[in-house]
């Protein structure tokens, strides 16, 4: 009953946070140029193109504009690509896959890494195994993303040469139209640089967040209590102090993901990766209006799914927070 | 030989990159089977770094830098992290100060009462869930089954520290190790589980190290009094001797600073000036620059503890009563 509640509550939240992403994305359309001048070429006369601008109501005032968009947009038509000549959605849903696989690989990288050497620079924090991880997380949050692409573009994909740094390589279908790379081992070899260097942002942040938050946990009053009560080792480690160092972890986690998403962008241009970033950055370039202005919306979506979800998932881990609309 | 035997102990945390201060400065005890002793001190003075110590569980970077702590003749400090997990919470337990913080926010109360027994014992579920139930009724929790699915913020501070109680007796411990039982409680509870704690370990013979600044509850539930100043035992001896006969003229001034002896309407006593801090030890006695009867030779040496005190110029009783 009280998850009903929950779920009805954050869909509301959700409704007002997409108006208002809506029309900022939508308001951006007057500031990017002409798109006539993308969409004809020179020898189309300015009568022709005044008629044109009519038709495609780029006349009418913003408001009417914007309502025409968003009556369209509840209905699931976020415009039509003016370089695809196709539905944006359906032009930016064609690459999510990609998108989502290439965060999935980075967020799998990035959790199974942080948490076991998060946990160990906490407990030896004197070792020089600890020195190491904290200097180089140090320099790993200060390398921008692009460069550490880059770099990984020229060690492993040209001066070694064991992975591929260009596209997806070859995808399977799956039943319900999702092209996936995961199936096989192209697939996958073509995951790795780019996943990697996504999962370069989070990872020295994450190690550090977890060590932080795992020290302060270790030095509470009911870990102590824990080890006075005759506990193991790792059951007061584990057991006791980490499931405490989650729920920070969780919080931030969360927003980050949505931090991911924006680098997306930066890291499939490097690796020419096809997903929705990549699309993106070329929409921009030519211009196309109807399909940054869907983008928008979507990843907007996404982060708005995302948090409800991590909000959802933090209720679960820790019983102090209950649900809005539950009993009490 | 007495149950437990504490022997010139010394703890000391690093000051800088080389010193090292002490938190305490070699303090001897000896508790017998059943004993409760009181341990009182202001803050600061050392008394829960005392009890840290005895189950070897002293917060990094602090150390034990010398001395023994003997349970039943055998050095806890020596044993192995192994063979000290099995003394602590099994045969020595320990109750904390505040119990809104003693207790795992996100593990149900079963939880953490089952884990411990499962740490000591072989038990069934089944059988352990029982006797956590078993448990929390001694300790007068009321409807205490449905308690055991209940997280500790559900729980008000005084249920909270009866289930620390609960939990310290559920492996009929020898020795609990209670810091400041009742402090962070509201006056209204306190003397309820004092009662709680002097009536469980009375009924089941367990010996009790009671530590507080309050000398108003060592005096209704104690035998034996330690009382701690600047890490270091200034004053010992049967409860009932000292708070009517102090040698000691800090455990003098204590006492008269209790609102119980201070006439109505007039100015409750304090002592002049505070402790020092353990990083600016006075020379000689730390409590000399307090002390009415101080003397040159206070100032130059540490006083020995003998005849109970560790004073040059104790209160004469027949002094003390003209």
């Amino acid at each position: 009953m009280h998850i009903l509640a929950f779920l009805l509550r954050r869909s509301v939240q959700a409704v007002i946070v997409m108006f208002v992403i809506s029309l900022i994305g939508f308001s951006i359309q007057d500031n990017l140029g002409d798109p006539l001048r993308e969409l004809v070429g020179q020898s189309v006369s300015e009568e022709e193109r005044d008629l044109m601008r009519e038709e495609m109501g780029l006349n009418d005032p913003f408001f009417v504009q914007y309502f025409r968009f968003l009556g369209n947009a509840v209905q699931g038509d976020l415009g039509t690509s003016y370089f695809f000549k196709r539905p944006a959605l359906d032009v930016i849903m064609d690459k999510f896959p990609a998108t989502f696989e290439l965060v999935l690989g980075a967020v799998f990288i990035f959790l199974s890494l942080s948490i076991p050497a998060g946990i160990y620079c906490a407990i030896h924090r004197d070792s020089w195994i600890t020195r190491f991880i904290m200097s180089a997380s140090i320099v790993g949050i200060s390398v921008p993303v692009f460069l550490t692409a880059i770099g990984m573009v020229w060690l492993f994909g040209v001066e070694l040469g064991w992975l591929p740094a260009f596209g997806r390589g070859d995808t399977v279908e799956l039943p319900w139209g999702w092209e996936t790379g995961l199936l096989t081992w192209e697939g996958l070899s073509h995951l790795i640089l780019p996943s990697v260097t996504l999962s370069s942002i989070m990872l020295p942040l994450f190690i550090r967040l977890i060590r932080a938050e795992m020290m302060e946990t270790m030095s509470t009053d009911y870990v102590r209590f824990a080890k006075a009560k005759g506990l193991s080792t790792s059951r007061v480690r584990y057991v006791h102090a980490f499931r405490n160092t989650l729920l920070p972890v969780v919080t931030v986690g969360g927003l980050m993901i949505g931090t991911l998403i924006a680098y997306t962008i930066l890291t499939e241009t490097v690796f020419q990766w096809p997903g929705m970033g990549f699309l993106f950055l070329e929409a921009v370039n030519r211009v196309d209006t109807p399909l940054i202005i869907a983008y928008i919306i979507v990843v907007g979506l996404i982060f708005v799914v995302v948090n409800t979800l991590v909000d959802f998932l933090y209720t679960l881990i820790n019983p102090m927070v209950k649900l809005p609309g539950a009993k009490s | 030989m007495a149950m437990l035997e504490i022997e010139d102990l010394h703890v000391a945390f690093p000051k800088g990159k080389k010193a090292e201060v002490e938190a305490l400065r070699g303090v001897s005890l000896k508790l017998e089977k059943g004993e409760r002793l009181g341990v009182v001190g202001e803050s600061g003075a050392g008394k829960s770094m005392l009890a840290f110590s005895i189950l070897n569980l002293i917060a990094e970077p602090g150390r034990v830098s010398q001395g023994s702590v003997a349970f039943h003749g055998e050095n806890l400090l020596e044993l192995s992290e192994r063979d000290i997990r099995g003394i602590r919470g099994n045969r020595i337990s320990m109750i904390f100060q505040d119990p809104m913080v003693t207790l795992n926010p996100v593990l149900t109360i079963g939880t953490q009462m089952v884990e411990t027994l499962k740490a000591h014992r072989k038990i069934s579920d089944a059988a352990a869930r029982k006797l956590c139930i078993a448990k929390l009724k001694e300790v007068a929790i009321p409807s205490a089954e449905s308690r055991l699915g209940a997280y500790p913020h559900e729980l008000s501070g005084g249920l909270r520290q009866r289930v620390v109680i609960a939990i310290a007796l559920l492996t009929d411990p020898e020795l609990i190790i209670a810091d400041e039982p009742t402090t962070a409680l509201d006056v209204t509870i306190q003397a309820e589980i004092m009662a709680l704690i002097l009536k469980l370990c009375r009924e089941k013979d367990v010996a009790l190290i009671l530590i507080t600044h309050d000398l108003g509850i060592v005096a209704e539930v104690t035998e034996r009094i330690m009382i701690m100043y600047a890490g270091l035992c200034v004053e010992t001896g049967p409860t009932q001797q000292i708070i009517q006969a102090p040698h000691h003229p800090y455990s003098a001034g204590l006492l008269k600073a209790l609102p119980q002896f201070a006439g109505r309407g007039t100015r409750l006593y304090q002592i002049p000036g505070s402790m020092p801090p353990i990083t600016a030890l006075p020379p000689g006695c730390a409590y000399h620059p307090r002390c009415e009867r101080a003397t040159e030779l206070c100032k130059a040496q540490v006083p020995p503890l003998e005849h109970g005190h560790a004073c040059f110029h104790p209160i004469d009783q027949t002094e003390a009563a003209s």
